[in-house]
């Protein structure tokens, strides 16, 4: 983790009804300051480095558990395959899964944090 | 009937009464109420995330349906599970930073378009209503199998409960009380499970599929509740009783649907369009159930959005262990349930029924049941609690001065329709309309979300498209599957596991209106791409 950041001004939100009423305006403000093409560029950059990351996680889910119904019917014998006197499909679907689907999660936190810090630490280089 | 069951649960009821008692001294309004959850640890609130999100479709459904069809139907544990996954790959930490406390807020907040909002609590309501039906249903199904009174009065009074505590605020959806719930469903269905396990040591570890056919362990006697067949040749008449000495066959009954044979053993039973539909349907919706929402705007930022994801798939995995395991058992204990039909009772009678009707085996049934009370509670109250706010401030829009009487008729009209719904709708498996309630979501609001955080060009035209042709077309398979008539075999299961082609649909008509359309992308889209998903550190 990073020094934490300065406290910054506290932004009360209200329950659904407000973000209509306020039309963005004062929210979006804020942000807008630094709408520059460059700091459009960074945004984009680290969207981009994000929505990799994730898609690269999901094509490894998928890839785990999304091609079993296929290869339980291309494969027939290892619907009977035993592991510990457990049928490999019920190892596989009943327990293994939810430790892979952790194991999955836990990559992903840990290396989208790694791209947030990579692009504040981008952000916030001292000026040249 | 167990003497330790009525105790039990007036236990489980004066807990959540005064955990929730000492969590409003922190809380008195709305925005107390937010304030003090930010200061939660990521732990806390994963627990109470979890313990909203773990409902009787877990609790009792899922065991059930191991019980009735074997190895195919824990895609339904696994993808409830992997919904998560999505959730935090895809959707935690921007939506977090978005500010958006609802679905329809975050239409407003990403697409400032009110015809969508609109549309997105249409889709908030159906999908809440949806998912409240089952609770009632397992609600008034433990009543019924409890006390031998009717199915209809437990899911009447259950569904009566929830309304007046909600309306009157007596269980807000406070962070304690919900992750107490979350511990207590799982050590309801964990310490028994040690003792079931241990029983089924010294019984000599009977096998769970043997040759022949589930058989009977116990001597057992069956009342059939339907006209039927036994084996496709001996006639039963409704009333029946039937009597059969343990090492006997169980017999298949031609009105309830279950595996006998080895069949239960592998997959295959489902067709892989079936299968994929419901791993598309769970992974992927979610991220679109609105009570599941609103509780990330407990997290302080995006980044413990991310770590309290990350927490809840771990809790939520280590619970599905559970439920599993009750089905296999099922099969040993309790087979008179694969001719009576009533599969969704297993884990509240396996307990007596393998350890006998001594006191460890009442308590331990009297435990599972005070789980099972955990398990509607805190769903119904969650999920009740989020579609009434929609009502509230969407509906009934009272303006800035909505009072609590306001609030308690919101609640009201959120109530009625589900459990008016679950009084007719009896027979369907708790899970499967819990099923049909994450393909609706997965079709609309998983789109909306996905496309809304990592693509710049969505508008609001193509998210309106997007949300009725392929959410509509969610929508109108559940209601045919519910309410309509039987239907051919081909269509029936394009039109009872829609999620495989609706899912898409919606994406491709999202993402292709609003390729027509895109001189209407927002003006502000870059910054509010910024707001989502840049850290807060920077903010300023």
């Amino acid at each position: 983790m990073a020094v934490d950041p300065p406290p910054r001004p506290r932004t009360r939100v209200v329950l659904a009804d407000a973000a209509g009423r306020r039309g963005g305006t004062d929210r979006a403000r804020a942000d807008l300051h630094e709408q520059t093409p460059i700091g459009e560029a960074l945004v984009k950059g680290l969207m981009r480095a994000q929505l990799a990351l994730a898609l690269r996680l999901a094509l490894v889910v998928a890839a785990g558990l999304g091609t079993l119904p296929l290869l339980f019917v291309a494969a027939p014998a290892v619907g009977g395959f035993k592991v510990l006197g457990i049928h490999l499909p019920w190892l596989l679907l009943g327990l293994l899964s939810f430790p892979f689907l952790v194991g999955v999660g836990a990559a992903y936190v840990r290396w989208a944090e790694r791209n947030e810090q990579d692009f504040t630490a981008l952000i916030r280089r001292p000026e040249q | 009937m167990n003497p330790y069951l009525a105790p039990g649960l007036v236990v489980v009821v004066l807990l959540t009464v005064a955990i929730g008692a000492y969590g409003l001294r922190f809380a008195r309004t709305t925005s107390d109420f937010l304030v003090a959850s930010r200061s939660v640890s990521p732990s806390w609130n994963a627990a109470a995330i979890s313990g909203e999100y773990l409902s009787a479709a877990s609790f009792l459904g899922v065991a059930g349906l191991v019980l009735r069809y074997g190895v195919d139907v824990l895609w339904y544990p696994v993808g409830f599970a992997a919904g998560y996954l999505a959730l935090l790959l895809f959707v935690a930490a921007p939506l977090r930073r978005s500010g958006a406390f609802t679905l329809p807020d975050f239409c407003q907040v990403r697409l400032k378009s009110t015809v969508l909002r609109r549309l997105a609590t249409a889709f908030v309501l159906f999908i809440g209503c949806l998912y409240l039906l089952p609770q009632l249903q397992g609600a008034g199904l433990t009543f019924a199998t409890l006390t031998g009174g009717s199915y209809a009065w437990g899911a009447l009074i259950v569904g009566v409960v929830v309304t007046a505590n909600v309306a009157f605020g007596g269980m807000r959806a406070i962070t304690f009380v919900q992750a107490f719930q979350y511990w207590l469903k799982l050590t309801a269905l964990a310490v028994p499970m040690i003792f079931l396990i241990l029983q089924w040591q010294s019984d000599g570890r009977p096998a769970v599929t043997p040759p022949q056919g589930a058989v009977f362990h116990t001597a057992t006697t069956v009342t059939i509740e339907q006209d039927a067949v036994l084996d496709g040749t001996v006639q039963v008449k409704a009333g029946e009783t039937l009597r059969y000495a343990a090492g006997d066959a169980v017999p298949a009954v031609s009105t309830v649907d279950a595996e006998f044979g080895q069949a239960w053993l592998s997959p295959g039973r489902e067709s892989l369009f079936a299968t994929y539909s419901l791993i598309l349907a769970t992974f992927l919706g979610t991220m679109g159930l609105p009570h599941v929402l609103v509780r990330f705007y407990t997290n302080p930022d995006g980044a413990s959005a991310r770590r309290t994801t990350l927490v809840v798939l771990a809790m939520v995995g280590l619970f599905y262990l559970l439920p599993t395991l009750y089905g296999v058992l099922g099969r040993i204990y309790t087979p008179q349930l694969l001719m009576t039909g009533n599969t969704d009772a297993v884990v509240l009678l396996l307990p007596e029924a393998a350890l006998g009707g001594g006191h460890l085996g009442r308590m331990l049934g009297a435990l599972v049941t005070a789980g099972a009370l955990a398990a509607f509670l805190s769903t119904s109250s969650g999920l009740l609690t989020s579609v009434a706010g929609v009502i509230f401030t969407d509906v009934l829009r009272p303006g800035r001065n909505g009072s609590i009487r306001d609030f308690r008729v919101a609640t009201l009209l959120a109530a009625v329709v589900p459990t008016g719904l679950a009084l007719f709708v009896s027979d369907m498996d708790v899970s499967r309309v819990v099923g049909l309630a994450f393909s609706v979501a997965a079709s609309s609001f998983c789109p909306l979300l996905v496309l809304g955080i990592w693509w710049r060009g969505l508008t609001a035209a193509g998210a309106i498209a997007g949300l009725i042709v392929g959410g509509g077309a969610a929508v109108g398979s559940v209601l045919l599957t519910v309410l309509g008539p039987t239907l051919h075999v081909g269509i029936a299961e394009f039109v009872g596991q829609p999620a495989a082609w609706t899912v898409p649909l919606s994406f491709l008509v999202m993402v292709g209106v609003s390729l027509f359309t895109s001189r209407r992308v927002p003006g502000d889209v870059g910054a509010t791409m910024l707001r989502l998903h840049a850290p807060e550190s920077l903010r300023s």
